[in-house]
């Protein structure tokens, strides 16, 4: 085999494996179309979080503007404190209203969004003071359960 | 009671060989980075193995990786219509391929294809005397024969992964979208929606880059290793596959249990 030949071969390899990568980066993931780059983080607080994870969505009207970033307990006052990074690009008022939903009937978690009145936004570092807990199903049901034998009582 | 004594010995130096042969395999590894230089300045000598680990594997990978898909394809639209999400399949398929069987597959089919070969090659060389005669000539036959073939290893094993992943979606949607007849649009949607970059493709290139290490390394100190005869370098050659594919298994499941823990 001639050297020429030999190194063609080689770079056609690397070439066809440059190729599949890009393809891999750009058809198959989310490399297109996940453009939240520069972000700044929030804090909220719930009681419930139910089944939300690190790097759950953040949708405001459907659209995914952030990614949850960690998930701690405060063992001082009991609760989970969630932060959330937001895409720079979307700004909410400092009185948004943030509750945890989940995407059909088996799916994953997020948090949704909605934007409230106030004239000041939210910064780097601020709380978001209005939450509203995941829906527990067992909770749910019990709530019913009692509230359909105290009707019976009555 | 010397019947006992005798046990203990065996596995004594079952146990003592086994650690000798580990630490001869970790200072074969650093004499090879020491000693790498040369495969870098002479880059033809490295290309010239990419050519033989690298070019000539992609028959065989590309021929499995387009089947594996087509029947990770049928297999999971069966399973997935039973719940009504058909359209689930290439989210299926993708993830299937990019985080495991991309870089595992690869890399049992690469220890069969090429560490075979490389281990028998440097197997006879020893066999024959060529790296002594090396010696002899003040050429160091690590940085002349062992380094390059590593290297070699090493930066073809991720390009064959990632080529095996594409092809095998490929195969994928051959199946699901041109025979089963799944929407197209929400064969690639789902699937962009749910492979992360990050998480998913740089991880398993990651995996398939230690699995190029592991797997020429192997292959590589086996060769250096066997006993010069016709025995000696058979035996070499089938230990290359066993430990390969056995290295490769183990730490699949520690590197996965690193990337999903961390």
């Amino acid at each position: 085999m001639d050297k020429i030949k030999l190194d063609a071969w080689v770079g056609i390899f690397v070439a066809v494996g440059v190729i599949s990568l890009l393809g891999l980066a750009m058809k198959v993931g989310n490399l297109t179309s996940n453009d939240i780059r520069e972000t700044y983080s929030v804090i909220a607080h719930f009681e419930n979080i139910g089944g939300l994870k690190p790097r759950a969505p953040i949708k405001a009207a459907g659209v995914v503007v952030g990614r949850v970033k960690s998930i701690i307990f405060d063992t001082k006052a009991y609760h989970a404190i969630v932060r959330m990074d937001i895409d720079n690009r979307y700004v909410f008022p400092k009185d948004t209203f943030a509750n945890i939903y989940t995407a059909g009937l088996l799916g994953e978690q997020y948090v949704g969004l909605e934007a409230g009145g106030d004239m000041d936004n939210l910064a780097e570092g601020d709380r978001i003071t209005q939450t509203q807990d995941a829906v527990v199903l067992e909770k749910l049901i019990s709530q019913f359960l009692y509230s359909k034998a105290s009707e019976e009582e009555e | 009671m010397k019947s006992l004594i005798n046990f203990f010995d065996k596995v004594g130096y079952s146990i003592t060989s086994r650690i000798n042969r580990l630490g001869t395999a970790a200072r074969l590894f650093f004499l090879i980075l020491i000693s790498s230089g040369e495969s870098f300045k002479r880059f033809n000598l490295t290309m010239k193995e990419i050519y033989f680990t690298g070019v000539m594997s992609l028959v065989i990978i590309i021929v499995s990786a387009f089947f594996v898909g087509m029947v990770l394809g049928l297999q999971g639209y069966y399973t997935l219509q039973k719940y009504g999400s058909s359209e689930a399949i290439g989210v299926l398929v993708a993830l299937a391929l990019v985080r495991e069987l991309g870089p595992v597959v690869t890399a049992l089919l690469f220890a069969g294809r090429a560490g075979t070969a490389i281990t028998a090659e440097i197997g006879l060389m020893k066999a024959t005397e060529q790296l002594s005669a090396m010696e002899m000539m003040a050429v160091n036959p690590v940085g002349r024969i062992i380094a390059p073939r590593f290297w070699a290893g090493v930066i073809a094993m991720p390009i064959l992964a990632s080529i095996f992943s594409m092809v095998g979606i490929l195969g994928g949607y051959v199946v699901a979208v041109i025979v089963i007849g799944v929407d197209e649009g929400a064969f690639w949607s789902q699937m962009q929606a749910n492979v992360d970059f990050r998480y998913d493709i740089v991880n398993g290139v990651i995996k398939s880059l230690v699995f190029g290490v592991a797997c020429t390394i192997i292959a590589l100190f086996e060769g250096f290793d066997a006993p010069p005869t016709a025995e000696g370098v058979s035996r070499a050659t089938t230990r290359t596959v066993v430990t390969s594919s056995l290295v490769i298994l183990g730490l699949d499941f520690i590197l996965t249990s690193f990337m999903l823990g961390g």
